[in-house]
């Protein structure tokens, strides 16, 4: 699980194949507004890998359905998210709907609840060729993209139960590769998997990213994995971004307190500072109907000063392709 | 350290019903219901204020006028036989609700506790008790009342006794389904990891999470044995002694007051059970949707 | 050597599979815990980890072997159960589901107490119980239910619950894996701090190596229901013997010390043992007499004496 080849340098100057900018996502909750995405941008290009990392409540689901606008009625979305320059958000129904899938695909997570239990694998897998008009020669392609992601094609007449978690996993992965996406929004696509299977689904992607040149959004609590895999990751908190930059720097030596608790939690083997050293944060992720005041992370965070309480910290560089959102940023932060 | 566990849990218990209670007046059907039963019962309970006994007599209405309109006489008029309809519908209201509420509480006891025990224990004697359950329950309900009845003989205790046996099942099966699901729950677990016996689970664990069920399906199990009551006294199956609503139905219809449009006879019966068959139901709707989401735990 | 608290021989635990099939869920494990150490139980899904849990127990009775606790072994009766879960404690994945939540924190920490018949102030060990946790002031969390604390905070609750009794032993089945990733830190630290402070000790079954690293002094490898590897956790991850446990290592995100070796295919399920050592269908060194013969733990040339591995290729690279 080594870096993935870095995008040519060539490209840094093309358009990005996916660009948010300053989205918010609201959801219509009982008593009044629910903010879940609270101005999140950022780009990427075709063939890059950007890891979202964070927890419950963070919005990273919601930043996954609001690229492809899959999110429920009454939801207010603003901001704008360019996909190939086109923008999602004020896209017509037809044009969506054409777009869905063949541009942009994404992988759902719990490998339990994304497929039908009462429908063949193939006719599953097929379902998005059929919706675009491609049905034509389906079968064939059906197994192709069955035995792309390491399942025989013999497979495609079972049924989901049938099937091992980590084989769901797959054909979950071939279902959103059916109609040759640019972009994959991976979500949370290897919790609930055992070790190995996990390791297994993790070369897999990186294998497709390599062989068709796919962009991948990888959004996961696991920073360690995104660190390994990514070339890129985004630390998501209450609704924003805290930190941003190459993933092997964030993990390392990151400088947002936040992103410096959660790469804490996934201790180095082999590295003394971890043995016998749990470290943690009190309290919980906090709910998004209820986000503390200034920074969001004050309540948690060891080093906060009175005014974390009240002003709310931008984006601010600390290094070569690196922001993070801190008082303290620029100023070393020990990873625990 | 001075604070009792027992008292603090007492406190957040009778807060919790507190606000349990607010919901509920909240809750206009739920509101309508409760007062149109409370009214019923408030005149079930003060029958000897609001009519004589004696004028459910025959001997004692000698006199009086036959098929009498309410204009003519009383506030609901007279029967056949000269008795005040009044007396009857008020002092039959109690024979009524008492069937119902006994009846009730005889099958909500049994059916708990058949529930609980197949439930929780599995094996042979929850088989056992599951074939009792079905076949009272495939056996249907009219015959079986009325060779029970036949068999004990009309009078008020039995008729409960009746409706109790033949009720119980129903709750039995939804108590158990219940209780099968709650059993695999992991606090069970972890109290059994802990050291409880089976009866400390059942009596702890179960039946506290299953009791708003048992509360649903007393508020529906009442109207049903009223509805029962008033079948078995209308086919002439109830103590004869005793004035009931269904007995002024089967009487209305037998003497004819139905051609001769006595509405004062079979009406305020008729709406009666009417009344109080649909102000449980609103009850129990209403305390559904407070239940309910404290059965979901509290929060989504 | 001290006399292990708890001792497992040979235990083998079998259940009625599907079109009767028996799946060997526990296959012939000796273990033996060591008052006051923590000892990680590591392996894949399936039932082996957990079952073994249980049948420690006593949830759980082995079909063949012995739990030997203090050595004496366990009785199976309920009274003699009853005394063993005194001081044997069990904390499970889910802390919510582990919670009834009718009952406020007061009464869930008090349950084990009122049940064991434990003689005394039960406030006062309800509050103490409580503290030890971390859940301070104890007052302010009684009269309160499940949903109204953090996740965090509820598996705290269950913590203390187990606590409560004073136990000599608890068995932690992957205590923070439905934990947010930034609140397991102040689990395990709880828990560290518990076997400093009251002597406890404490059995974690879990399938996170980097939270074997960071609590566990001794490490047991487990796969389709035998131990494969066992030793101190410096040795065990230093130096893994076992094909499986190098395997598993090396899927380890940022072990950059070893080439990832991702094994293909997924573990059997126990109803089909593979014959042989069990792990060669899956084995990236296996040979041909690998198919024949099933390894038993032996000891390894290393520098802890209890570092053993179930490998017949024994000191190959």
């Amino acid at each position: 699980m080594t870096d993935m080849a870095s995008p040519d340098p060539g490209q840094e100057h093309a358009a990005p194949l996916l660009s948010v900018r300053d989205l918010h996502v609201t959801y219509r909750g009982a008593e009044g507004g629910v903010p879940a995405v609270r101005g999140v941008s950022f780009d990427l290009a075709a063939g890059e890998t950007l890891g979202l990392a964070g927890e419950s409540g963070c919005g990273k689901s919601t930043l996954a359905g609001a690229i492809l606008r899959l999110l429920p009625k009454g939801t207010t979305v603003t901001g704008e998210v360019l996909l190939n320059g086109e923008d999602v958000l004020t896209m017509k129904p037809g044009r969506l709907r054409a777009v869905r899938w063949t541009e942009a695909a994404i992988v759902f997570q719990g490998a339990l609840h994304g497929l039908n239990p009462v429908q063949r694998i193939g006719a599953q897998v097929a379902e998005p060729l059929e919706v675009h008009g491609r049905a034509e020669g389906s079968k064939a392609k059906v197994a192709e993209l069955l035995e792309v992601v390491g399942i025989p094609a013999r497979r495609a007449a079972e049924y989901p139960h049938q099937l091992s978690g980590g084989q769901r996993q797959r054909v979950l992965i071939a279902l959103a590769l059916a109609c040759d996406p640019s972009l994959l929004i991976a979500d949370e696509p290897t919790t609930a998997l055992d070790v190995m299977v996990q390791a297994q689904v993790l070369d897999l992607l990186e294998k497709l990213q390599r062989e068709l040149g796919l962009a991948v959004v990888f959004i996961t609590h696991d920073l360690s994995t995104l660190a390994a895999n990514c070339e890129r990751i985004a630390v998501m908190y209450a609704g924003r971004i805290v930190e941003e930059g190459p993933s092997r720097d964030v993990f390392r030596s990151p400088a947002h307190p936040y992103a410096a608790a959660l790469a804490a939690a996934f201790p180095v083997i082999g590295d003394m500072r971890y043995r016998r050293a749990p470290s943690g944060l009190g309290g919980d992720p906090p709910d998004p109907r209820a986000i503390p005041s200034g920074c969001s992370f004050h309540p948690r965070c060891s080093v906060a000063l009175p005014a974390c309480t009240t002003d709310e910290i931008e984006l601010r560089i600390v290094g070569p392709g690196r922001r993070a959102a801190c008082v303290h940023a620029g100023e070393a932060v020990s990873a625990g | 350290m001075t604070v009792s566990g027992r008292r603090v849990a007492w406190r957040r218990r009778r807060r919790a019903f507190a606000a349990a209670w607010s919901d509920y007046r909240h809750s206009t059907p739920g509101m309508i219901g409760l007062v149109v039963l409370v009214l019923i019962v408030a005149m079930a309970l003060a029958a000897p204020l609001l009519a004589s006994e004696a004028d459910l007599r025959a001997i004692y209405a000698v006199d009086n006028p036959r098929w009498a309109t309410p204009s003519e006489y009383g506030p609901l008029g007279t029967d056949n036989l000269g008795r005040s309809v009044w007396a009857q519908f008020v002092w039959g209201a109690r024979i009524s609700l008492l069937v119902g509420f006994a009846a009730t509480v005889i099958a909500i006891v049994i059916g708990s506790l058949v529930g609980i025990v197949s439930g929780f224990f599995g094996g042979i004697p929850s088989a056992l008790l599951m074939r009792l359950t079905e076949w009272f329950l495939v056996i249907p309900f009219l015959p079986l009342a009325i060779v029970l009845a036949a068999i004990l003989g009309p009078s008020v205790w039995n008729i409960i006794l009746v409706i109790g046996i033949t009720s119980w099942p129903a709750t039995a099966r939804v108590i158990r389904a219940q209780v099968l699901s709650v059993k695999e729950r992991l606090y069970i677990e972890r109290s059994r990891a802990l050291g409880a016996s089976s009866g400390h689970l059942m009596n702890r664990h179960v039946l506290p999470n299953v009791s708003p069920l048992i509360l649903a399906n007393l508020t529906l199990t009442v109207p049903v044995a009223i509805l029962s009551e008033t079948t078995l006294s209308f086919l002439g199956l109830g103590d004869p002694t005793r004035a009931s609503w269904g007995k002024m139905l089967d009487e209305a219809f037998s003497a004819g007051a139905l051609t001769r449009n006595a509405w004062w006879y079979y009406l305020p019966p008729g709406l009666g059970i009417m009344a109080v068959v649909l102000a449980f139901v609103l009850i129990g709707q209403a305390l559904e949707e407070i239940l309910d989401p404290r059965l979901k735990e509290g929060r989504s | 050597m001290t006399e292990p608290l708890l001792s497992l021989r040979d235990i083998h635990v079998r259940f009625a599979g599907r079109k009767g099939a028996v799946a060997r869920a526990v296959d012939g494990v000796d273990l033996d815990v060591q008052p006051g150490e923590v000892l990680a139980l590591v392996g894949e899904s399936g039932w082996g980890k957990t079952t073994l849990a249980r049948t420690i127990l006593g949830l759980e009775r082995p079909a063949e072997g012995e739990v030997r606790f203090r050595g004496t072994a366990l009785s199976y009766d309920t009274a003699s159960l009853r005394r063993y879960r005194r001081a044997v404690q069990m904390v499970f994945q889910d802390p919510t589901g582990s919670l009834n939540p009718r009952q406020t924190i007061y009464e869930a920490v008090a349950e084990g107490l009122r049940i064991q018949k434990i003689p005394g102030d039960e406030a006062a060990r309800v509050a103490e119980a409580l503290s030890r946790s971390g859940l301070r002031p104890p007052e302010r969390f009684m009269p309160l239910y499940p949903y109204e604390v953090s996740g965090g905070q509820r598996q705290r609750v269950v913590i203390a619950g187990a606590m409560a009794l004073e136990p000599e032993l608890i068995v932690a089945d992957e205590p923070v894996s439905s934990l947010d990733a930034s609140v397991r830190g102040e689990i395990l630290q709880l828990m560290l701090s518990l076997v400093r402070e009251t002597g406890v000790t404490i059995l974690v079954v879990t399938h996170d190596l980097g939270l074997a690293w960071n609590i566990a002094d001794r490490i047991a490898v487990m796969y389709l229901g035998r131990i494969v590897e066992q030793g101190t956790t410096e040795e065990l991850l230093d130096d893994p013997r076992h094909p499986y446990t190098r395997a598993l290592l090396s899927v380890v995100p940022e072990m950059d010390r070893m080439t990832p070796q991702v094994l293909q295919g997924e573990a059997p399920d126990p109803t089909r043992i593979p014959s042989g050592c069990r792990f060669h269908p899956r084995c990236p060194v296996a040979e041909e007499r690998c198919k024949e013969t099933d390894p038993e733990l032996q000891a390894v040339d290393g520098v802890d004496p209890g570092h053993r591995a179930a490998c017949i290729l024994l000191g190959a690279p």
